[in-house]
């Protein structure tokens, strides 16, 4: 079979006899998978269930007069039709603010709408049926009166003393605002040589998950417990949430993640319908199974990335960077979601924009408002995507300001590699990044000097051709400093427990989930490195609030990094204990043993002692034989949080090589590089494929992807043949490079790799855009999707 | 009226299979829901992102754009059949050992479509790939490793060197 | 997102088929059923019954007869994308036939399922108006010919009657002499163009004659281009895009301005395949 790898395995100091730290193992949940023998939340069928459908608000704010439910209610294998205030007796509201962003504030949310709609889509009944056809039968028999109220649909005139109030009791529409002036910004710009102004636009778009959100509740009167089967990022969280609205202990509550399809960010945040689920199995004293549709998803789940920046960047005429400064307003809909806020992609904004650069001057305002459409908040790479788009999209149009070429201002001003440790203009601690080492490979890697050759050539021809760049960096690991310090109850610590069996197997219980992305390979790697055995003899148990030790899930490219050293951790702790019983067994001083394909041996010369198996029929079923006193400990678990840094970045750069077809507007993608450092690599392979999903999830919104609402706020292509998603076509092969700055906070020395492709994909995408229409003198594209429309009117042909 | 519901004999993976089934069942929520064969997926149930791809008398099709009763008398070939007739056997390696799944949401509708792309013989090019492959919707590779894998199936099938 | 209840009649004859769409007014045929269907699942459409006329026997080959080809209704898109008669004698439905949908939907979507639902952004009735052809429908009173030119009526609607069906189109067998021109600009492949063109013409010695472009996705029906065709006909290409006088719509996708501006360069495209060798 030819298939190549992208990366020779790099090894680390951390190998070891059994190592499969740098190596591309092959994920052993795989198989299941391919044959169709997956287990999905949409999957999961349980006795006495029944399916719920949400009555939904077609209009964008509404007063809702009355709920006539009679009808729904004789409808055929009806259960029950159940309406805001009745659900409301079983489920207590929330609020999705946090401490330390400031003055963020929001308003009440309910599992199902009381008084008010105030997003189209919102839930505001729930139908009850034997199966989902017949509960969306009875929808159409539940007849609401709504008296339809002004509808705020635009970020930049939510805050206008004439645009009405959309939650009264906030006293505005502002949910949040940050402000930052670092430096002296304006006697910066005073004395540059250039100063470029621009204003960029990111477009409103969504996840799409392959999979819809999915969740079967099922209350158990008789044991007073809930097992909710929940398709979500992060079980621990649910668990405590959906505790804490219905009055019960965790205890009471098991969430059961089994596989996810697709997750993204869209499945780590509270929903309505959700909790209404939950509530209604509470209610009905029965498992109530919701599956959203494709519709229902485009206007429930969270939308990300509607933001308008303005940007502006002073430069000298050596290529040095003197000053940023930016003005970011962004509309999230009526409410901030759930336990994470919708302040945190803007502040993300504020963080990142610089970031990659040396430049001590950097001013920045944001505003988060409250519009009526459908809620925004974190969706892969947080924030990243907006910040690369603006800090690379100036730093292209200051180069071409200065005529100097885009890699070589980079070079100029990016944070020396000999600089670390530092922090950006914004006050992010970096720990040891590698910008300069990442840009070199990537220059090697693409041809750069050979690129630019052709695009030259072919410009002859009329063929416009451009190369973009975006260099980026990237939070991975996040510490309490995220969201705990907030005072979220989302955890940012993750354990891991290994434990011996009766065959001198192991299995590991991790806190961390897999959506896909490879976790239950990467912990078993490191767990099987650490511990001393092959592979395939452990075990990965994932996504089970019962069986695993408590943890954060999935979300912030934390699963390998955090997750990861877990493992390791308990791998080690567990080959200790092993090594303790060993030596009981051969009278040899347990330092002197070692752990090797599962089996001891001697630490010196690998000489073989005694086989796992029989180590654990010995501890298991003789004990009477180990000396007097001696206790057999043969499970172990261990955390790991990172402390010593609030996040741990990685950087990196990637580039784009593309056609323009400046008769039609068309966009043809020739070639995509991204060269990446997320600290020591566990697995190359997977690295790799997250970087590529992650680029193409870019790709989509620099290009495609955009939920489109009118000016009464409908969302008009809430629909998958409207809603442009990457496909197979349009999509480039894409090359991937690798530098490696291991973190010192862990042993492991893993960052995150998860959303570095979705940071720096849509900039390069722009910028290679711009640079293949600059020498036809159009004016710089910086609105992202960029259609053929948008690129027409850039060069004046329509 | 009388024939809302209606009674369909099928075969499905081998499996000769009579039910009553509600006319307005699509073909894919009848293998979920009335077979419990859950390897076929549904992601958008218009047509567009091609996760409940099965095979209907040989060739594949949506399954939430036909009706289970417009399969009386057919042959229906869902992931589960496939994967026990060995046919993909191979192309499920691939797809392991390239990790060209991650979710695996889309993935046995990509193996049936990949499928229907590598029994017409010959190696296609990764461009010819990528058009078969266009109405399958993958949010998690990318495709670029999907096409590695269905690439380097179709050059072992033909025998070519690598 | 299922579809609301309805009934369900297989059809066993053209006879039983014209029968029950008379008896039931509300009721859809199902062809292929790639469009049908993903509007009963979202609930745009909720007929009593759907009349499922794939059993009838007859309808799904495509024959030569003096000088023409005759397309029955519920042949596949697949089935007409592997013909070697489409290939040689209507390559312009040949040439159109990779860009519509995917595998999967092709393999079930018919020919003249696609005409009778008459979508402005559909590939095949621009090309059956390109081509000159027509459309036979059957009805209580059996069979009667409409001319692609007066078959398309507005959105969605076509001159066939409630109680008739489309059982095949005829197109003109190409000639020595025949040009077709086909492009489309979509976002992604296979979706519905942003605008599309389709075009036969005669080679007439150097130049052509009877030239017929169809722009689809650029109006409610597909749409005839005739002062274009005449300027086209004399060679004058930039005549012939200057007097497009289209009058699209915004949508989604596209501006009417990027539509109209796309609808000259696909002429420009088109003219030149045209003025190509066979």
């Amino acid at each position: 079979m030819k298939i190549v790898e992208d990366s020779p395995p790099v090894l680390s100091v951390l190998d070891r006899p059994n190592s499969y730290i740098g190596r591309s193992v092959p994920r052993p949940n795989l198989a299941r998978l391919t044959q169709g023998r997956g287990q999905y939340i949409s999957d999961v069928t349980l006795p006495r269930m029944a399916h719920v459908a949400f009555v939904r608000s077609p209009h964008a704010h509404a007063r809702i007069v009355n709920i006539a439910t009679e009808a729904a209610k004789q409808a055929p294998g009806v259960l029950a039709v159940v309406t805001g205030p009745e659900l409301a007796k079983v489920m207590t509201p929330w609020v999705g603010v946090l401490t330390h962003l400031k003055g963020l504030k929001s308003a009440e949310q309910s599992p199902l709408a009381i008084e008010r709609a105030c997003w189209q889509g919102e839930a505001v009944c729930a139908v009850v049926a034997r199966t989902r056809a017949e509960a969306e039968d009875a929808c159409e028999l539940v007849d609401v009166t709504y008296e339809e109220l002004p509808a705020v649909v635009d970020a930049e005139t939510a805050l206008d003393a004439k645009t009405p109030v959309i939650h009264a009791s906030l006293g505005d529409n502002l949910c949040f605002e940050r402000k930052l002036d670092v430096g002296a910004v304006d006697k910066a710009f005073a004395e540059s040589d250039a100063v470029i102004e621009t204003t960029f636009v990111t477009g409103r778009h969504t996840g799409v998950c392959n999979e819809p959100r999915a969740v079967v509740a099922d209350w158990n009167p008789g044991e007073q417990r809930l097992t909710v089967y929940h398709a979500t990022q992060a079980p621990h969280m649910m668990q405590d949430l959906f505790a804490l609205h219905l009055g019960l202990e965790h205890q009471q509550v098991r969430i059961l993640t089994k596989d996810v399809g697709g997750s993204f960010g869209i499945k780590v945040h509270t929903y309505a319908d959700e909790m209404a689920t939950v509530a209604l199995s509470k209610l009905l004293k029965r498992p109530v199974k919701f599956v959203a549709d494709r519709i229902e998803s485009f206007v429930t789940d969270i939308h990300a990335r509607d933001h308008r920046i303005k940007g502006k960047i002073g430069v000298m005429k050596d290529g040095t960077i003197t000053a940023f400064e930016i003005d970011d307003l962004t509309g999230i809909g009526p409410y901030s979601v759930y336990p994470r806020t919708s302040g945190i992609e803007a502040n993300q904004v504020v963080n990142l924009t610089g970031g990659p650069y040396q430049c001590p001057n950097y001013r920045a305002q944001a505003r988060v408002v409250f519009t009526n459409k459908n809620v925004m908040c974190q969706y892969r790479a947080v924030g990243h995507p907006i910040a690369v788009a603006v800090t690379e999209g100036l730093v292209d149009l200051a180069a071409a300001k200065i005529g100097m070429d885009p890699l070589e201002i980079r070079r100029r001003n990016l944070i020396a590699d000999d600089a670390y440790p530092t922090q950006s203009a914004s006050g992010l601690k970096f720990e040891k990044l590698s910008h300069h080492e990442a840009l070199a490979h990537l220059d090697t890697m693409m041809n750069y000097a050979a690129l630019r050759a052709e695009q030259a050539k072919m410009r002859k021809d009329g063929i416009y051709r451009g190369i973009g760049f975006a260099s980026f960096i990237e939070v991975t690991n996040p510490s309490a400093a995220f969201y705990g310090v907030g005072g979220a109850r989302i955890t940012s610590q993750d354990g891991a427990t290994a434990k011996l069996d009766a065959q001198g197997n192991i299995t590991v219980h991790t806190g961390v989930t897999e959506q896909g992305q490879g976790a239950e390979a990467v912990i078993a790697q490191c767990a099987a490195t650490s511990f001393g055995v092959s592979m395939d003899r452990v075990r990965v148990v994932t996504g089970d609030t019962d069986n695993t030790p408590y943890g954060g899930g999935t979300w912030a490219s934390r699963a390998a990094g955090i997750g990861g050293e877990a493992a390791w951790q308990a791998g080690k702790a567990l080959r200790d204990n092993v090594l303790a019983v060993a030596g009981a067994m051969l009278q040899a001083k347990p330092e002197d043993l070692d752990i090797r394909n599962g089996i001891v041996v001697d630490k010196s010369n690998g000489t073989e002692r005694l086989a796992l198996n029989e180590l654990a029929r010995v501890a298991y079923f003789r004990p009477d034989t180990l000396p007097p006193g001696f206790q057999a400990e043969l499970m172990a678990t261990r955390h790991y949080v990172p402390r010593a840094w609030p996040f741990a970045f990685t950087n990196g750069i990637q580039a784009s090589y593309l056609e323009v077809d400046t008769d039609t507007g068309f966009v043809k993608l020739l070639r995509h590089w991204c060269v990446e450092d997320c600290g020591t690599i566990i697995n190359p392979q997977l690295v790799d494929e997250q970087i590529r999903g992650g680029v193409v999830q870019g790709i989509g919104a620099a290009l495609f992807e955009q939920c489109l609402y009118d000016d009464r706020g409908q969302m008009l292509n809430g629909n998958m043949a409207d809603y442009l998603v990457p496909m197979a076509v349009e999509m480039p092969d894409i090359d991937c490079g690798h530098v490696v700055s291991p973190t010192a906070d862990s042993e492991l020395g893993a960052k995150g790799a998860g959303e570095a492709g979705t940071a720096g994909a849509p900039a390069c995408i722009m910028n290679a855009i711009n640079d293949a229409l600059r020498p036809l003198g159009a004016q710089p594209l910086t609105d992202m999707p960029f259609t053929p429309d948008k690129i027409l009117r850039a060069l004046g042909k329509i | 009226m009388s024939d809302l519901s209606l009674d369909i004999t099928l075969t499905v993976n081998g499996e000769r299979i009579a039910e009553r089934v509600e006319a307005r069942k699509s073909l894919v929520d009848f293998l979920r829901d009335d077979l419990a064969l859950t390897g076929s997926h549904v992601g958008c149930e218009h047509g567009v992102c091609g996760t409940c791809t099965v095979r209907v008398n040989g060739e594949i099709v949506r399954g939430c754009l036909m009706l289970a009763v417009q399969c009386d008398g057919a042959t229906v070939e869902t992931i589960e059949g496939l994967s026990d007739s060995g046919e993909v056997a191979d192309l499920q390696r691939a797809f392991e050992q390239r990790n060209a799944l991650q979710c695996g949401y889309c993935t046995p509708g990509m193996l049936a479509t990949a499928q229907d792309l590598l029994s017409r013989g010959g190696v296609p090019s990764r461009d010819e790939i990528r058009e078969h492959i266009s109405g399958n919707y993958c949010r998690c590779t990318g495709y670029h490793a999907i096409v590695d894998a269905v690439e380097a199936v179709a050059q072992a099938r033909a025998g070519a060197k690598p | 997102m299922k579809p609301a209840p309805f009934a369900y009649k297989r059809a066993r004859s053209l006879d039983e088929a014209v029968a029950l769409l008379g008896e039931h007014r509300d009721a859809r045929l199902l062809a292929g059923g790639q469009s049908l269907i993903a509007t009963l699942n979202m609930r745009l459409s909720a007929p009593t019954l759907l009349i499922d006329i794939n059993g009838i026997a007859g309808l799904d080959r495509i024959t030569r007869n003096n000088g023409s080809v005759e397309i029955g209704a519920l042949v596949r898109h697949a089935q007409a994308e592997r013909s070697a008669d489409i290939a040689r004698h209507v390559p312009l439905i040949a040439r159109a036939m990779p860009t519509i949908g995917h595998p999967a939907i092709r393999n079930r979507g018919t020919l003249g399922g696609s005409i009778a639902f008459a979508d402005p952004a559909a590939e095949l009735p621009a090309c059956l108006l390109a081509l000159g052809g027509e459309v036979e429908a059957t009805g209580p009173n059996g069979k009667r010919v409409i001319k692609a030119d007066d078959f398309f009526t507005g959105l969605f609607e076509t001159a066939l009657a409630p109680d008739e069906l489309l059982t095949a189109i005829r197109v003109p067998a190409a000639t020595a002499q025949t040009r077709t021109g086909f492009a489309e600009l979509a976002r992604r492949h296979g979706d519905y163009a942003i605008a599309g063109l389709a075009a036969t013409a005669r080679a007439d010695g150097k130049g052509l004659s009877d030239v017929r472009l169809a722009f689809f996705g650029v109006g409610a029906t597909p749409l005839r281009a005739n002062t274009s065709e005449a300027a086209l006909a004399h060679g004058d290409i930039d005549g012939a895009v200057a007097a497009l006088d289209l009058e699209p719509h915004d949508d989604v996708q596209a501006t009417a301005a990027t539509k109209k501006h796309l609808a000259g360069v696909l002429l420009r495209r088109v003219a030149a395949q045209l003025m190509e060798a066979r």
